[in-house]
């Protein structure tokens, strides 16, 4: 059993340059796990702190979004060809992280929290 | 900063040189566009934007282009109209729309985040330019691109009203349709992206397209006296316009021209594409995305980019969404036209009927200023009103025919009007 996966672009600094890799993972989890195996240096960067995958990464099968076919339960077959791809959004820093406190430091308004609703905001103060 | 404007992560703060990029190498999330408010505190007076164009560009210094930048397409400052009958309909007091059904050049609110995308894909050198759209944003970049002499390329679901195909087409675009919905063709927008060197204005230049947006709310501020509404009600697709005009207030409010306020915010979907709506009102924290399945196509988002922050912004704000039928769409659009003239497509239908709903569940106290935003022209997508008038027979053109006419006719109305005829 073998599924084809393709990375996004902004993967390459952590993957040599590589795009594509041949899987006999099982499921999404061995997937992640397989990756992350295959290119040590992209670990850190796929997880959160607390370990979550990041949640602005998609995955695609077959140009259906896998959260449509069951997540993590769905079952890869052979011959799946599986997308990953960052998702596009605007935004900018919640206060709690560090260039959220830094823009606070520096600028003196938050344009944050327009976008990360955060309590308490402080804009225009 | 270099410029007055840079790129910067949203989640790990990593900062870019300004560049056709969207997304954090370190950690896979969203760039922003950071622009520099000191540095415009000086030059962004109301007297020097009272002084530019009849424009957008009037707000040029809180924009991510370029100082010396040259516009040459005269897009936004559309009219905020008192709303009274249309009120007066649905309960309310103090309604406006902000009309960006007549928006420069393209008849939508796309033409404000093109003119800015574009701006910057031209800074950036592409020579070819091109977006995934659900249509507004296929008229924005084709017209917007023909006019600045760059190639296009539309990639748009192929079962896209045929009106919005036509009027990408006539610009010259190349216009690829795809067998998926817009969430399908978004992706495939992401892998082209990745391979050719072209400006996706909602891809590679996201950043900077996302902040032509902030122009709706800045107008709106401006052409109340320089004050901020009660509410507003934004429809939402992506959940980008109504993020950015909680921007604009903020900005606003952070340069002094107005007085500071917390003004709520209020999301329009069709329940057939409402991901955003659902989690609103299920309180959740993340976007389950839909397949979508509405006659409002130009907000059939099933996988909403920004619409965690919406979320957050609408909760925040202490707004609400709420998502309408597609026949609540057809008839809002009617009574939209009927009430006070302005013929809006679907999305405006969305954001009408929406308002009504609002004021209907008393979100919204009658005597609040509120302003609904009307994002689209309904000669867009006039096939949802195919069948909706009866055509009467031709009559000769003699006076007595009209004369018989009128009177068939008001013995209809009168057959309509029934037990309520009384006078």
């Amino acid at each position: 059993m073998s599924v084809r996966v393709l990375l996004p672009g902004a993967f390459q600094k952590h993957t040599n340059g590589t795009r594509e890799i041949q899987s006999s993972a099982g499921n999404l989890p061995a997937l992640i796990t397989e990756i992350e195996t295959t290119f040590p240096a992209l670990k850190t960067h796929l997880r959160d702190e607390s370990g979550q995958v990041r949640k602005f990464i998609n995955f695609y099968v077959n140009e259906e979004d896998i959260r449509f076919l069951g997540n993590e339960k769905y079952a890869f077959q052979d011959g799946d060809e599986v997308l990953v791809i960052p998702s596009i959004a605007g935004g900018c820093a919640p206060r709690d992280t560090p260039f959220g406190q830094m823009q606070m430091q520096n600028w003196g308004v938050c344009s944050c929290c327009s976008y990360c609703g955060q309590e308490e905001c402080i804009c225009g103060d | 900063m270099a410029a007055a404007y840079e790129l910067r992560c949203r989640e790990c703060g990593k900062r870019y040189e300004n560049a056709p990029l969207s997304i954090c190498d370190e950690c896979f999330s969203p760039l922003e566009v950071v622009v520099d408010l000191e540095a415009a505190r000086h030059t962004f007076t109301r007297e020097t934007i009272a002084a530019g164009p009849s424009s957008m560009w009037r707000y040029q210094a809180l924009l991510p282009v370029p100082d010396d930048y040259v516009p040459t397409t005269p897009a936004g400052w559309t009219p905020l109209l008192r709303a009274p009958r249309l009120a007066e309909r649905i309960g309310a007091r103090n309604l406006w729309i902000k009309n960006d059904a007549v928006c420069l050049p393209t008849l939508s609110f796309k033409d404000r985040v093109v003119a800015v995308a574009l701006a910057n894909a031209q800074t950036f050198g592409f020579d070819t330019v091109g977006c995934s759209s659900t249509g507004n944003l296929a008229n924005a970049v084709a017209a917007q691109a023909a006019r600045l002499g760059l190639k296009s390329y539309i990639l748009v679901p192929a079962d896209l009203e045929a009106a919005k195909i036509l009027n990408t087409q006539v610009y010259g675009a190349t216009l690829v349709r795809i067998n998926g919905n817009y969430d399908h063709v978004n992706r495939l927008c992401s892998q082209i992206a990745d391979r050719y060197n072209w400006g996706f204005v909602n891809v590679n230049l996201r950043p900077y397209y996302a902040e032509g947006s902030k122009t709706v709310g800045f107008e709106i501020a401006e052409q109340l006296g320089w004050r901020l509404p009660d509410n507003v009600v934004v429809p939402m697709a992506g959940g980008s316009l109504i993020v950015k005009i909680r921007k604009a207030f903020k900005e606003l409010i952070a340069l002094g021209l107005v007085e500071e306020k917390e003004v709520r915010f209020f999301g329009a979907q069709a329940t057939g594409c409402s991901p955003i709506s659902t989690a609103v009102k299920n309180g959740a924290d993340t976007i389950e995305p839909q397949r979508p399945a509405t006659i409002a196509r130009s907000l059939a988002i099933g996988n909403p980019a920004d619409g965690i922050y919406a979320t957050r912004a609408i909760r925040e704000s202490r707004g609400w969404a709420e998502d309408v039928s597609d026949v609540e769409i057809v008839s809002a659009i009617q009574e939209l036209a009927e009430t006070e003239g302005v013929f809006t497509e679907t999305a405006g239908g969305v954001t009408t009927a929406v308002t009504a709903r609002l004021y209907a569940h008393g979100r919204i106290h009658p005597d609040e200023l509120t302003v609904a935003c009307i994002t689209g022209n309904g000669l867009k997508t006039t096939d949802v009103l195919q069948g909706a008038y009866e055509q009467h027979a031709a009559i000769r053109p003699r006076l007595g025919d009209f004369e018989t006419y009128l009177a068939e006719r008001n013995e209809e109305s009168e057959l309509e009007l029934g037990g309520a005829y009384v006078s």
